[in-house]
């Protein structure tokens, strides 16, 4: 796997008038070519705070620090200019909800188009043409007649795939999708996953997709990021990470999902709170609501291999244990003990 | 049909039911205005049968609805009556004051535009001295009355620079520098307020449509940022920044009247008030129409270009 993007101890802080916020800590991250990568957490823990970095689109009021690579170039020693090149070409992204994503007082043709003429030195013939074979690719019906057609004219799943097929009008090799689905109908987020995955196995485009949603993320994901409070906390292919969650808050998220094993019981959930961004523990991020808790949780433990395939950062697992010298626990817990049940 | 130009058309037959009460309410407006209009008009000696017979010349003694048939019938067919005191007609008065009207609110306008709205969207995007500068002014100009401001404009102007005249007028068909040398202070005056209100619409409307989501999937489709801002966040700000525009030009045509009188130019607005004072009522009744289908003409366009401009405005009248 080449990596075409590599996150390093990336942080990114926001100033605000009570001090700063640690929205994203320490945060490393290889993302390979053709790959779909789904980033879960839930909402505040930094997700979009990280693709928005690799937008190069977080406000001014944000402080990025460590390395964002692409390709192996630094984005974050790259001038606004050329990030902005960069953006809709190279790298693209699609926003959460539709409705608003889309400028509703132009055509959607040619916002499709206006896509490729920002970035290629083309005709308005020429990007009309690729605006429509985009939009017919992304299956809008009658694309010729629809061309002209303000956002408001097409339901919310059309109106995604206009979304999707601007972000992809230049072939971008990484697209950043954050929570595509998210406002969508049920059926509709179904048919908009399969195209996204469609059109991923066509360009080879490397999608990282944000979202909260676990389902989402098991339908299209190859490998899955878990993030909880700003940090990563577990890395690991899609199909083992549901079979066998390593960190506690992974196994709390995946215990809280209703299951018909569980049918008639009521749901998990993890007791506690989410920690003040503001004034964030010094250690591990979870430890608080964590029912492992030990004495050395209050060191951030670092993000390691584990094994060949999966990355965690707990120090319940053996080899990040072995960062800091310790042995590995007598009886490492099993992915059925017991984790937190606090009160619905 | 085309969907613009049908919505145009529904919006202009929509024009003719507000032509009709507008007429109704200038020709009432200046009849209920207490005093006999022929009796003030021709003074304490005038005896009762010279009063019957120019009470019977201008139709007076017929029922009002006779009268306003007439008038209208004779409007419609481009005859807005005779001045009763110089005995010419109306239509040769619009004539000449008409263009000066509209050349002044005309000017105003586009200066008021002209300013307001690239330093709107300027100030949009920005805090700090910019904000405060055009914050200030914005204040400033709004509370000073323009007759105040036309003054003062007058004693700087002329009173210590002497650079421009204080009042008097040249057509423009004659001398269009010196036309244009007396038309500097009245527009300058009546424009201030308006680029004051223009100024704070469109900022207001900038900063709103900046932080919409649509703004930063143009970010991230890579667009150039002058392009997101004038091409795109200026187009659906256009919405608040035409409707304030088409209002002003109101507010404008009622300031002209003021400031028509302060620098002496032979406008609609001086034409009204002069006839005013002289109870030349037929002049009164027809300035005052032309001024309301002015306005009535300007919201017209005013919607009709919102229209264009922001598709969803069309259908939310044809829904």
């Amino acid at each position: 796997m080449t990596a075409l993007v590599e996150l390093r101890d990336v942080s990114v802080d926001y100033a605000g008038h009570g001090g700063s916020v640690s929205a994203v800590q320490n945060v490393s991250l290889t993302l390979g070519e053709n790959e779909t990568f789904g980033l879960v957490g839930e909402s505040g823990c930094g997700k979009t705070t990280l693709s928005m970095a690799l937008m190069g689109l977080l406000p001014s009021s944000a402080r990025v620090t460590g390395q964002l690579l692409f390709r192996g170039q630094d984005l974050l020693a790259m001038s606004e200019a050329e990030r902005r090149q960069q953006r809709g070409d190279e790298l693209s992204m699609v926003f959460q909800d539709p409705a608003t994503s889309l400028d509703p007082t132009f055509g959607i043709g040619y916002q499709v188009a206006e896509t490729v003429r920002a970035h290629r030195r083309v005709s308005r013939g020429e990007s009309k043409a690729r605006a429509l074979a985009l939009l017919r690719e992304v299956g809008i019906p009658a694309a010729e007649s629809r061309y002209a057609d303000p956002p408001h004219r097409l339901s919310g799943g059309m109106r995604q795939r206009v979304v999707i097929a601007a972000a992809l009008a230049n072939d971008p090799s990484l697209l950043l999708a954050d929570e595509p689905t998210t406002a969508l109908d049920v059926t509709i987020q179904a048919q908009v996953l399969d195209l996204l995955a469609e059109l991923q196995r066509k360009h080879g485009t490397t999608i990282l997709l944000i979202a909260h949603d676990l389902g989402v993320v098991a339908q299209i994901c190859d490998r899955v990021g878990v993030m909880y409070a700003g940090q990563l906390v577990e890395v690991a292919p899609v199909v083992e990470l549901f079979a066998a969650p390593r960190h506690p808050y992974t196994r709390a998220l995946l215990e809280a999902l209703p299951s018909r094993g569980r049918r008639g019981r009521s749901l998990r959930v993890i007791g506690g709170q989410v920690p003040d961004l503001s004034d964030p523990p010094s250690g591990c991020r979870f430890a608080d609501r964590c029912p492992h808790r030990m004495d050395v949780c209050a060191t951030v433990p670092p993000l390691v291999d584990s094994d060949s395939r999966r990355r965690i950062a707990c120090w319940l697992d053996p080899a990040t244990r072995a960062t800091a010298g310790l042995p590995p626990l007598p009886a490492a817990p099993t992915p059925d003990a017991p984790i937190a049940v606090g009160p619905s | 049909m085309n969907a613009r130009l049908s919505y145009a058309l529904r919006r202009l037959i929509l024009t003719a039911p507000v032509l009709i009460a507008t007429s109704i309410f200038v020709f009432l407006l200046i009849r209920l205005v207490p005093g006999d209009p022929v009796r003030s008009m021709l003074g304490i000696r005038a005896t009762p049968e010279n009063i019957a017979t120019v009470r019977s010349e201008l139709g007076l003694d017929h029922p009002l609805p006779q009268q306003y048939w007439d008038w209208i019938w004779g409007v419609l067919h481009g005859n807005l009556g005779h001045d009763f005191i110089s005995h010419e007609k109306i239509t040769s008065l619009l004539k000449v004051s008409l263009p000066v009207t509209l050349e002044l609110t005309v000017l105003a306008m586009l200066l008021a535009v002209g300013v307001g709205v690239p330093v709107g969207v300027l100030v949009a995007a920005r805090t700090g001295w910019t904000r405060k500068v055009s914050g200030g002014f914005v204040i400033g100009a709004i509370s000073i009355p323009d007759f105040w401001l036309g003054l003062m404009l007058v004693l700087v102007f002329t009173g210590l620079l002497n650079v421009l005249p204080p009042s008097g007028w040249v057509p423009f068909t004659q001398n269009p520098v010196q036309n244009l040398r007396y038309m500097i202070l009245p527009v300058v005056t009546l424009a201030t307020g308006q680029t004051a209100y223009i100024l704070r619409t469109t900022r207001a409307a900038m900063l709103g449509t900046l932080s919409e989501p649509y703004i930063a999937f143009l970010r991230a489709k890579g667009l150039r940022e002058r392009s997101i801002v004038y091409v795109h966040a200026l187009r659906n700000a256009s919405g608040p920044i035409i409707t304030v525009t088409g209002i002003q030009f109101g507010v404008l045509l009622g300031g002209a009247i003021v400031i028509e009188n302060l620098f002496a130019l032979p406008g609609v607005g001086r034409l009204i008030v002069t006839a005013i004072s002289e109870r030349n009522y037929v002049v009164v009744q027809a300035g005052v129409l032309t001024v309301a289908c002015l306005f009535i003409v300007v919201n017209l366009l005013t919607d009709i270009v919102h229209g264009l401009l922001d598709p969803r405005v069309e259908e939310a009248v044809s829904s």
